[in-house]
């Protein structure tokens, strides 16, 4: 046995994916996070009577739009991976159905939906328990955050099956019939060779997709979910200082989505590659 | 083992909505045997070419690879690692370094180790001639690099017939020679080939068969001084005399 000279520098040199390296200075964007974040401190600081009231009494609400906005989106991801191959699938059956649910869900607005899987899923599932006489389905009572996350899924898993399939479709086909040629099945080639590649295609649209659920989350607030938008409604009911609980609340707002805004920049510089 | 012919190709047809792709191609190709098949765009030299591992299905008649019937999707994945293939566009996977696009499959298909794996990818990019540029990434490399990683990428899964697909065309006259160097190359060591390409010169040195397809159908086989120099057909002759002109 002879041994062989490993290249390892180069390895070390040039894994990293080109343009991947670490960036020098920040995006200049992050100044904006920045600044709205000090504007809630500065305004609790100066006036804790209401700005810090406000943003104690909204806190758990805020939780509750983080923990929904972070538990749909996983599944939002995973929904639509399945409806956008479902998409591209050549299986008949399987298309129409993945076609008629992105057709149908898209043309209903979203706080429709959410007032349909709060207020009349529950019916019908009682109503069916009546028919096949299952009690536990006759006293089915509605979780509204249960049904909330059904819902946001439901519909933004709709656009997210466009998103995957058109970045699945810009992966030119001979990556595809690389993979298979070299005798991948067609869930080895998906998961080794075209997603990798379509992911990266992907990211801006997720991202903003990711950004419009967080403000989209606020609907759930007329569906019996305490999220942020609701406790600042309920502050505004006993206090009645309408500016100052909407401003303060639409900064949090404002920081969340910024932020998120500069994960997605962040995350899209880290894995560009060049074709 | 199989005694005959590796490839077995009988009265294959293949449609494309109206179009008649094949239309009734009988071949049989030996083990160890280098065929080039050339003709005009269109003739269905690259569809042949892929229903030979089924990236192309066929609708009627039968081939059969190494004993392995591809009538049906079933020996699908069985058939496709015996036989490796080149296409015009290179196709390297593009997120992947080279040694990870060697690595891929053999992990993937093979499930080879990661040690041995590496092995025979190092051994195989010495082998074409590019072992610095084993952690480059697709986009860094010519043409004809590409080309020479994409025929090491099929090397790798050890295949017993190489299908190319027109490995030349997409490249720059200077990248050409060490695409074709390392195809003559594994001729020598015995490999069964099948070669769409109008390289007259590779068909000289390294192959046994020329066949002339056009519209579908094989015209005219012959070994290559012979179609070159004395072509029967009319067809032929119309062929080469556009294709050597140039």
């Amino acid at each position: 046995m002879f041994t062989r000279r490993e290249p390892k520098i180069a390895e070390q040199e040039l894994t990293r994916i080109p343009g991947a390296e670490p960036q020098s200075h920040m995006d200049v964007w992050w100044w904006l996070v920045a600044l709205v974040a000090g504007v809630i401190v500065l305004l609790s600081v100066l006036e804790p009577d209401p700005y810090w009231r406000v943003i104690l009494f909204v806190r758990d609400g805020l939780w509750v739009t983080v923990f929904l906005t972070l538990v749909s989106f996983v599944f939002v991801l995973l929904v639509g991976l399945l409806g956008g191959l479902g998409r591209l699938s050549k299986n008949r059956a399987i298309n129409l159905v993945a076609t008629l649910y992105v057709e149908l869900v898209r043309g209903v607005p979203l706080l429709v939906q959410l007032i349909w899987w709060y207020f009349a899923f529950p019916v019908i599932i009682q109503q069916i328990g009546r028919w096949t006489h299952i009690s536990a389905l006759v006293t089915y009572q509605a979780n509204a955050i249960l049904l909330a996350v059904v819902g946001m899924v439901f519909c933004y898993g709709a656009y997210m099956s466009e998103i995957y399939r058109a970045g699945i479709q810009s992966i030119p086909k001979g990556q595809m019939e690389a993979a298979r040629s070299l005798g991948m099945t067609y869930f080895q080639a998906m998961r080794h060779v075209v997603l990798p590649q379509a992911i990266r295609v992907i990211l801006p649209p997720v991202g903003n997709e990711f950004i419009a659920l967080l403000k989209d989350s606020s609907l759930v607030s007329v569906v019996a979910v305490a999220d942020m938008t609701r406790r600042g409604r309920e502050f505004m009911a006993t206090h009645f200082n309408p500016i100052e609980v909407w401003t303060m609340v639409a900064l949090l707002y404002l920081v969340m989505t910024l932020f998120s805004a500069r994960l997605v920049n962040w995350l899209e510089r880290r894995t560009k590659f060049e074709r | 083992m199989t005694t005959g012919p590796i490839i077995h190709i009988e009265n294959v047809h293949k449609r494309f909505g109206r179009v008649h792709a094949l239309r009734g191609v009988n071949l049989q190709v030996q083990k160890g045997e280098v065929l080039v098949i050339v003709g005009p765009s269109g003739s269905g030299k690259s569809t042949l070419l892929r229903c030979i591992n089924r990236l192309e299905e066929y609708d009627n008649g039968h081939i059969t690879v190494d004993g392995i019937c591809l009538d049906s999707t079933q020996n699908i994945n069985a058939v496709r690692e015996e036989i490796g293939i080149v296409f015009q566009s290179f196709n390297l996977f593009a997120h992947l370094t080279v040694m990870d696009n060697l690595l891929l499959a053999q992990k993937v298909v093979r499930r080879r180790k990661k040690e041995e794996a590496k092995d025979i990818a190092l051994n195989l990019l010495e082998k074409v001639g590019i072992p610095e540029k084993a952690y480059a990434y697709p986009a860094h490399l010519s043409g004809g690099q590409q080309q020479r990683v994409a025929i090491a990428r099929a090397l790798a899964m050890n295949p017993r017939i190489m299908l190319f697909d027109e490995p030349t065309s997409a490249l720059d006259p200077e990248m050409i020679k060490e695409v074709l160097d390392v195809m003559l190359a594994l001729a020598k060591e015995g490999m069964t080939m099948v070669v769409v390409s109008h390289e007259m010169g590779f068909a000289r040195a390294a192959a046994k068969r020329i066949i002339f397809m056009d519209e579908g159908q094989i015209i005219e086989e012959a070994p290559p001084e012979e179609l070159f120099s004395n072509p029967k057909h009319e067809r032929t002759k119309l062929f080469l005399s556009k294709v050597l002109q140039g």
